[in-house]
């Protein structure tokens, strides 16, 4: 009873956020309606017991795509208003496709049925017993789909290089140091043999130097240098 | 009356739709259609969820996690395009991203 309660409650925040996230005026709004979303389907595979999926969906979601998001709509800086011309415009055919969308799934819902034979068809049947959902996940996961899990850990390594591809720059006009340039530099530095408890005098190099005098360019190769 | 897979269809089906609707509605925004798009493979998942709950398989858990991280690429590669086009044109409008066809 209470999960049923609990249920409905879900599903109409998770219903009611996600016409914000699209009828929202202000992006942001649509992103924090969209963190709630999230959160809502969570609880809602709660419910059906998809315990692991949904802490995942919490940190996917919430915690990288949600905030990825958030950090777009707030770094660019949009016209938000512009882009908002044609809202009217768009509504009456997008209700209708959605409405045609809608009133078919409600067809496909309504028409179908399970097999017969769907207990036996299972693939992978939930352990009973104490296997939490956690473990019972892992098990097939790394065994039955690990060349799935491989790929999709492949996805993921493409789409992070793609991203930092797409987004770095080398800008005109900056200074950076360039390490190669300075380790392979030859010329300018090298070592001599100083004669024992030689002072600075002997050795050639003036100091102080004159306040009045023009500071000395540079020290006499043969006399090495600070590096 | 208890929790059963309809409800879940239920749920799933409303939220394929608004996603779809939200798509429609926002035809200039590429940021909100991005979110649609998120919310429509949030529908897939809860309904995978729901047939998965439903049979007592786990396929269906494993395979929304799959979805995640396809959504999770598609979200990061789709903004990172955004970035890049607003930093080279000034502007997100959807009228205009169509000049990137060669």
């Amino acid at each position: 009873m209470i999960a049923t309660l609990a249920f409905y409650a879900f599903a109409a925040v998770l219903i009611g956020s996600a016409v914000m996230v699209v009828s929202s005026r202000n992006p942001v709004h649509s992103v924090l309606f969209l963190i709630l979303a999230f959160f809502n389907a969570a609880a809602l595979m709660l419910i059906a017991g998809a315990e692991f999926l949904a802490m995942i969906l919490v940190i996917v979601y919430v915690g990288a795509v949600a905030v990825l998001f958030l950090f777009v709509v707030m770094m660019l800086d949009i016209d938000f208003v512009r882009l908002r011309e044609g809202f009217q415009r768009y509504a009456p055919i997008g209700g209708a496709v959605g409405a045609v969308l809608f009133v078919e799934l409600i067809f496909v819902l309504g028409a179908w049925r399970f097999a017969s034979d769907a207990a036996d068809l299972r693939i992978n049947p939930t352990p009973g017993g104490s296997v939490s959902n956690t473990q019972a996940i892992g098990r097939i996961l790394y065994t039955d789909y690990i060349l799935l899990f491989q790929l999709a850990g492949l996805v993921l390594l493409v789409a992070m290089i793609g991203a930092i591809v797409l987004t770095l720059r080398a800008r005109p006009g900056t200074k950076r140091q360039n390490i190669d340039a300075q380790v392979n530099r030859t010329g300018s530095v090298g070592l001599v043999q100083v004669p024992m408890g030689a002072g600075l005098r002997e050795m050639g190099i003036l100091r102080p130097p004159e306040p009045d005098a023009p500071k000395p360019i540079a020290a006499p190769a043969d006399h090495g240098g600070h590096h | 009356m208890s929790i059963g897979l309809g409800h879940y269809l239920t749920v799933g089906a409303i939220l394929f739709v608004l996603g779809v609707f939200g798509i429609f509605l926002n035809r200039k925004n590429v940021i909100v259609i991005l979110m649609s798009v998120e919310l429509i493979l949030l529908a897939v998942n809860i309904n995978l969820v729901g047939f998965s709950a439903a049979l007592g398989d786990l396929t269906g858990q494993v395979f929304a996690m799959f979805i995640l991280t396809v959504a999770a690429a598609e979200a990061a590669i789709g903004l990172a395009i955004v970035v890049i086009y607003f930093r080279n044109k000034g502007s997100i409008e959807v009228d205009d991203i169509s000049t990137l066809r060669g």
